[in-house]
């Protein structure tokens, strides 16, 4: 059945994996089903050890083919190592070359695509076909239908705007492909991760998401003891990062992170353009704010004019009950 | 011209000789929010600004300059005739030269990032700067291409969602904003930095500034003599406004929220 549909497709879908600590990340598994819809879908992983890795992304559904990169230089994706591998591979007929729209695929999309003189497109929301894209532009208020000329398409895919891909049933075969030689003009020094057994806040069912109302960062400690017995994540709007309330990772909108849980809840958040931008795929909507002007009234399906400080925790034992 | 022949004779310290050269576009304001109308995104008569990634860019190529490690900053903005007064911004901010590529009329979001790149290239070639300062991504087509586009038609490292940098020793030291928290990478010159939100807080330009700005001479070039392909690789077939959501309900207690949480929407 699947064989039959990817012989009408015309594309051959190369998807650059993401990998941490051996598991496949979940903006790969989302661009990984964007891909099957232009035809079939192979994965590129690269790094030390490679080999290891691979045996998880040939089991993700779809894929036919892994390729296998071994090399010291990919492990900390650098797109300067990963854009000539991209380049070298790319030559074996691929007319598609996705990743998930991360840090890691926002770096090293667009620089493969220069190499390729093609114009990437970034954060796309739906495949139309094998050369028309929808994304987004003007922080989520134009919806914008794209169809690209070049011959090879480069492009990043909404991690929240596709299924992901499942992670079991799949057979690929697994092809080990040269590695390209380290290019030297830069260099991995650290990553700095904040260690956290939380639910992570882009693949989250929940998110509880604190804006400027919370004041401090000890305030944070009243989402946290809701997001708890929620299974929620915790996520933040610009200001309070700006104030150092919360790391940088736990941004949310138009320049942070696109989240599309089940439930968002809004506490002590206005709801600037910026940030609904990354949040308004959210299935359900449910604000907590002391201000009934709040632009965010008019996103939620829920809304409560009240002190966060009074509700959050009273929602709290509610939920714990 | 000075500056030019200086380095050879003081090759010791070539580091305060650096050039760097940012990128600016002239952007609909963040805070206005643009309609669509006809199948066409409705900017005219809206408030123009700096991209704000790119008035950090500018921000951050000032600072350095001022640590005594850059000897010149040069401004360069592709786009319409309009576009020459976020030069005159960045000249107020202290620019000490400003370029400006003029495009034709048309959409306001200008030219394709691809373009954009490839006319950053040419300039490159011929001016020959240590260092790019690029916003992170334009507010108004949110790609956050052109710096990766760039150094990779140049063929040189790229430091992208820089929160901190630190030149030193033919070297930038580029703390960047990754998905999990922060990642240190060091990259060779000459590189390109996209700036992300951390990196700084922008100056506001002093009035007096303002007005010997004004006076500048911008080096003025028409994009065809640049000899680069314009022409855009995207068709845009359509441009909508996104289906609004359906109104909600306010609520008027505690319990009436989680009850319509648990019991209507199921999700708690």
């Amino acid at each position: 059945m699947l064989r039959r549909t990817f012989s009408v497709l015309g594309g051959k879908v190369l998807v650059v994996a993401e990998m941490h600590n051996g598991n496949v990340a979940p903006s790969t598994l989302a661009a990984v089903t964007a891909g099957l819809k232009v035809g079939p879908v192979s994965t590129l992983v690269a790094g030390k050890n490679a080999a290891k890795t691979a045996a998880a992304l040939a089991n993700v559904k779809g894929v036919e083919c892994v390729l296998v990169a071994e090399g010291e230089h990919y492990e900390k994706g650098m797109p300067e190592e990963y854009a000539p591998l991209i380049a070298s591979v790319v030559k074996d007929g691929y007319t598609h070359i996705f990743a998930g729209t991360s840090a890691f695929g926002k770096n090293v999309i667009p620089r493969a695509a220069a190499k390729a003189d093609a114009m990437p497109i970034t954060d796309v929301t739906e495949v139309k076909d094998d050369a028309t894209f929808v994304r987004f532009m003007y922080a989520g208020n134009v919806v914008c239908t794209v169809k690209t000329s070049d011959p090879v398409k480069y492009a990043t895919i909404r991690g929240t705007s596709f299924e992901r891909a499942p992670t079991e049933g799949g057979s690929a075969e697994i092809k080990e492909v040269a590695a390209t030689k380290a290019g030297g003009t830069s260099r991995w020094i650290e990553d700095a991760i904040a260690a956290t057994d939380k639910p992570d806040l882009q693949t989250a069912v929940n998110v509880i998401v604190g804006g400027r109302g919370l004041k401090n960062a000890e305030n944070f400690k009243l989402l946290n003891d809701l997001a708890e017995p929620l299974k929620a994540a915790v996520g933040a709007t610009r200001a309070v990062v700006d104030a150092g309330c919360c790391p940088n990772e736990m941004q949310i909108g138009q320049t942070g992170k696109t989240v599309a849980p089940n439930l968002y809840l809004g506490c002590g958040v206005s709801g600037a353009i910026q940030h609904v931008a990354g949040m308004k795929d959210s299935k359900v909507i449910a604000v907590i704010n002391n201000d009934a002007d709040a632009p965010f009234f008019h996103v939620a399906d829920y809304g409560l004019v009240e002190d966060l400080f009074v509700a959050v925790p009273k929602l709290t034992s509610m939920v714990k009950k | 011209m000075f500056q030019r022949t200086l380095p050879s004779l003081f090759a010791a310290t070539p580091a305060s000789w650096m050039k760097v050269m940012v990128g600016v576009k002239r952007v609909v304001d963040y805070t206005v929010r643009v309609r669509v109308k006809g199948n066409r995104i409705q900017s005219e008569g809206l408030k123009m600004s700096v991209n704000p990634f790119d008035e950090i860019a500018i921000e951050e190529a000032i600072q350095l300059k001022e640590k005594k490690l850059v000897g010149e900053v040069i401004a360069v903005t592709v786009g319409n005739k309009k576009a020459e007064e976020v030069l005159r911004t960045a000249m107020a901010l202290g620019c000490d030269k400003a370029i400006h590529i003029v495009t034709p009329e048309g959409e306001a979001e200008g030219l394709e990032p691809l373009a954009v790149a490839k006319i950053f290239q040419k300039l490159h070639e011929e001016i020959k700067p240590d260092l790019w300062i690029l916003g992170k991504q334009a507010v108004d087509s949110d790609f956050g291409t052109t710096p990766q586009l760039l150094a990779g038609l140049l063929d040189i490292p790229q430091g992208t969602f820089a929160s901190k940098v630190e030149v030193s020793d033919g070297k930038v030291r580029v703390t960047r904003e990754i998905d999990t928290g922060h990642q240190i990478v060091e990259l060779h010159l000459p590189c390109v930095i996209a700036a992300d939100l951390r990196l700084n807080t922008p100056r506001f330009p002093k009035l007096p500034n303002i007005m010997k700005a004004r006076k500048k001479l911008i080096d003025s070039r028409d994009v065809s003599s640049l000899g680069v392909d314009i022409r855009p690789r995207l068709v845009r077939e359509a441009v909508m406004e996104p289906p609004p959501r359906k109104a909600g309900v306010k609520v008027k207690s505690v319990e009436e929220l989680y009850d319509k949480l648990h019991n209507e929407a199921k999700v708690i």
